[in-house]
């Protein structure tokens, strides 16, 4: 069992050391499945025996609502945006992640802070203070993250949805009035800021240009790697 | 914490422990202002609309920690400053602020958060022109809370540091830490002190030289160009 440290310091009154839980973090961009991964994850690590806890952005209830009310009147500047998704993080951070690790539990992030900084950069947040603000966070004990090529996004997000999502087009930058090609400038951008983020962090690359079930199968031998379980026995094998 | 020259506003900023009588202080600088036909803009601390409920539900669940109690005051600082503040002062507005980063710096300290953290969330914003800080012991402050408004609030009183399980002792205890916050930080920031124990009207006085010292009030005439 390992512990935890945060990046620079732990919020007051969090104890690192005493976190004996794993934390494995899912990055990707909307329609890249991850949120199909996380769940498909969360089935195997169950029956494996690993008590699991999901977790994800947006979700805590301190200001998961006013959040998406703000969304929806697009009324809030970017930093404005940026400070409240902090504080919905570090909310999940401190009552749902915090306590899941203390007690051992396995917990699966369906993104975490690496998109939230990704979409700051993109809208001109200053690399340090986004750096301050979420230095207190903890280290997770693996972070992979997604990729998939902007036309396959499109090509999902377009079946899912049969239309574009405003915030994951970057409507909101101006980039252009073809939502298409917005949404294309924009994926581009987050990708190359995940690119700059992975060289500082420190992440692993999973290619989601694949099937469903050749992802999960990669991602399930990473898995069982982190948790030293020689999750080989059935993730390896493609 | 840079300034931008480049910005014609001025920003006066009150600062002082509950029951100093700063905001009484500044209301007063209001109407001085506004009388004299000046460009003048009021802002309080904690009042955004959008941050406003989420707040609100937060202490009354008491739902927050040190992170999030400070995170959602930076939320609510942050709107008012971009959509207010800063195009007040781009403006040419005299813009007036009852309390301002400095009472997160206090209050949060008091709940552990880390000095350098606090001072970079809120880095990107305008030192005041002017802070004005009000001085004065701390039985004399406690007395004026304790005697008019007997019913604290949880945060207000600092409870959820477990100080003392007495509402009264804890905001005690609490009002005594936020102040030698304040004490230490008023080099730092060169707040100007004012001593709140003296009659109001006298220390209006002061807080009126002062401003117009140090501000050439003629500059932001409704008639003037900014």
């Amino acid at each position: 069992m390992s512990t935890h440290r945060c990046y620079v310091q732990p919020p007051p009154g969090v104890n690192p050391a005493k976190l004996t839980g794993t934390l494995i973090v899912l990055e990707g961009p909307d329609s890249s499945g991850r949120s199909t991964q996380v769940s498909m994850l969360k089935a195997w690590l169950e029956q494996q025996g690993y008590a699991v806890v999901e977790v994800g952005l947006k979700r805590s209830p301190l200001i998961g609502p006013e959040l998406e009310q703000a969304k929806k009147g697009n009324v809030l500047s970017p930093r404005t945006m940026s400070l409240f998704y902090a504080t919905d993080f570090y909310d999940q951070l401190e009552n749902r992640i915090v306590p899941a690790l203390r007690a051992g539990y396995v917990v699966l992030a369906d993104r975490y802070i690496f998109t939230l900084m990704a979409r700051d950069l993109v809208r001109g947040a200053d690399p340090a203070w986004l750096e301050s603000l979420y230095s207190r966070a903890i280290v997770p004990d693996a972070v992979f993250y997604l990729q998939v090529s902007p036309r396959n996004l499109v090509e999902r997000s377009l079946k899912a949805h049969a239309s574009l999502d405003y915030w994951e087009s970057g409507m909101d930058l101006g980039l252009s009035h073809d939502w298409l090609d917005s949404f294309v400038i924009y994926q581009r951008r987050i990708r190359a800021e995940f690119a700059k983020l992975q060289q500082r962090y420190g992440f692993e690359v999973v290619s989601g240009n694949r099937s469903a079930r050749v992802i999960q199968q990669d991602l399930r031998g990473r898995v069982g790697r982190v948790l030293g379980n020689g999750g080989e026995q059935k993730g390896a094998q493609r | 914490m840079r300034n931008d020259d480049r910005i014609p506003g001025r920003l006066i900023a009150v600062e002082g422990l509950d029951g100093s009588g700063k905001s009484t202080q500044i209301h007063l600088v209001h109407q001085w202002l506004q009388g004299l036909g000046l460009r003048v803009f009021f802002s309080e601390w904690n009042s955004s609309e959008l941050v406003k409920e989420a707040t609100r539900k937060g202490k009354k669940r008491q739902l927050l920690t040190p992170t999030t109690f400070s995170l959602i005051h930076a939320t609510d600082f942050a709107d008012r400053y971009e959509r207010q503040i800063l195009p007040m002062l781009k403006g040419g507005y005299i813009v007036l602020c009852d309390r301002y980063m400095f009472t997160a710096f206090a209050r949060d300290a008091v709940r552990g958060c880390d000095g350098a953290w606090l001072r970079n969330l809120y880095g990107y914003a305008r030192r005041p022109d002017i802070t004005f800080y009000f001085g004065l012991p701390l039985e004399v402050s406690l007395g004026r809370i304790l005697d008019g408004r007997p019913s604290l609030k949880f945060f207000e009183a600092g409870m959820d540091l477990a100080l003392s399980p007495d509402i009264t002792e804890s905001f005690r205890i609490f009002q005594g830490r936020v102040m030698a916050q304040y004490e230490a930080m008023t080099d730092e920031f060169g707040f100007t002190r004012i001593d709140a124990t003296r009659q109001i009207h006298d220390q209006q006085e002061v807080v009126r030289d002062f401003v117009a010292e140090r501000i050439d009030l003629a500059r932001f005439h409704l008639r003037a160009r900014p």
